[in-house]
């Protein structure tokens, strides 16, 4: 069972650390104003420029 | 994962989509002018714009506002009065021909509190905008019409996990964020679409599932009249229809007595969705930042001016209440707007990715049996 568990977190290791950052960020706000907005941009901002990344095309 | 499973939930996650991406592309293109409604209203000219005066000058007290409102669009009764943070001289009024007239049907304007002057918010009432909220809401089909787009956002819930399952036997051998770019346009979007769609994965089922909560809304008030309000009431069920009330001057003094170091949200006047044939509703609004959004009302006789009730909220209430700034994207300022219109744009490219995917691979089906059939 040892392999299949390494393959499962390194195919969703780094989604998962973007989905954690995005779920604080999509609460931080509730909370408050100036640093709690600033955690929540970004928190959306990492999943936005990752996707935009991969759009541009490269060479 | 075996091959057997994979082509399950593979069939899960093609049929759950395609039901719903035209709703879903609907839904997010109607979505993207909502996030910056704001910003749109103001050059458009309809939104109010309040005369300058001296920052002390004293507003006028809540009757004289209801007299004000009436001699501006006689014929109508007030339903609404609200406050809004951005607008600290503005009172948010709503009539209609009758208290109970359908929130579609009726008639939002801006008061000025200093000097009652009307100033109108066609966007509130009609236009372009009006368009794009109504489509996006019930695509002018009432209950119905929200209900079906509840139950396509819980399809799009069931195509998000399925997606998520079908992420791993995908991405085994490759890299996060690997996009193929020099084999096939099929591949290169393949990966991107399994790309995007990972990434926006939180945000895309917080947005949809806070909108299926938002869409059931009104079967939420439903209970909270049987339910919460109807125990409050109950004592006035077989009261007379009252002839007139009385004078809305002081209700924000009142319910600040029994509700202290809450702030103003509503006030709705007898009659309404959410308030009884006795009573005025004023909902207040807590302090803090995260219990702004949730609303306690208090029950004002409406012919003594006695409190009959601090409601307590019902937790579905807190729900629907918490779950509309994370679907609207409007509390963190202009940069979450921003990243909100980002991602919204995003996910139409997941739903369209995800259609040009099914017809791609089904098209090179099709070509193989029909290769297989001329063989033999």
């Amino acid at each position: 069972m040892k392999p299949r568990q390494s393959s499962f977190w390194k195919v969703f290791g780094l989604p998962a650390a973007i989905g954690a950052l995005c779920a604080v960020g999509l609460f931080s706000a509730l909370l408050g104003d100036g640093l709690w907005d600033a955690v929540s941009w970004l928190g959306l901002g990492i999943p936005s420029v990752v996707a935009v990344r991969g759009l541009v095309p490269r060479r | 994962m075996k091959s057997k499973t994979i082509r399950r939930w593979s069939l899960v996650h093609t049929w759950s989509s395609l039901i719903c991406t035209v709703f879903l592309l609907m839904l997010a293109v109607t979505g993207l002018p909502l996030i910056f409604h704001h910003e749109i209203e103001h050059p458009l000219g309809d939104a109010a714009e309040f005369r300058n005066m001296p920052a002390d000058t004293p507003q006028l007290d809540l009757q004289q506002l209801v007299e004000k409102a009436q001699a501006h669009s006689p014929g109508e009764v007030v339903q609404y009065f609200a406050w809004d943070e951005d607008e600290p001289n503005g009172v948010v009024t709503i009539m209609a021909p009758t208290p109970g007239t359908e929130p579609n049907a009726s008639h939002t304007f801006m008061l000025d509190a200093r000097t009652g002057e009307a100033l109108e918010t066609p966007a509130a009432n009609g236009g372009f905008m009006m368009v794009m909220r109504r489509l996006h809401v019930d695509m002018y089909a009432g209950l119905p019409g929200k209900l079906l787009l509840a139950s396509m956002g819980l399809l799009f819930v069931v195509a998000i996990i399925s997606g998520v399952v079908l992420y791993l036997p995908f991405m085994r051998r490759l890299k996060f964020a690997t996009v193929r770019q020099d084999k096939s346009p099929r591949l290169r979007w393949l990966d991107l679409h399994n790309l995007i769609g990972v990434v926006t994965l939180v945000w895309a089922l917080t947005v949809g599932v806070t909108g299926v909560i938002a869409a059931c809304a009104d079967l939420i008030i439903a209970a909270w009249r049987n339910d919460s309000l109807g125990a409050m009431v109950e004592p006035y069920r077989n009261a007379a229809p009252l002839a007139q009330l009385a004078p809305a001057t002081r209700l924000l003094d009142i319910a600040r007595d029994v509700a202290p170091d809450m702030e103003p949200s509503f006030i709705a006047f007898p009659g309404t969705l959410f308030s009884s044939a006795h009573h005025y509703g004023v909902f207040m609004k807590g302090s803090t930042h995260l219990t702004s959004h949730l609303l306690t009302p208090v029950l004002i006789d409406a012919s003594t001016l006695e409190v009959t009730a601090v409601a307590e909220r019902p937790w579905y209430m807190d729900l629907m209440s918490l779950s509309l700034p994370l679907h609207f994207g409007d509390y963190g300022g202009r940069p979450m707007q921003i990243f909100w219109a980002t991602l919204d744009v995003l996910t139409i490219i997941v739903l369209g990715s995800g259609v040009y995917l099914w017809i791609v691979r089904r098209r090179a089906t099709r070509r193989s049996t029909v290769d297989m059939e001329a063989v033999s």
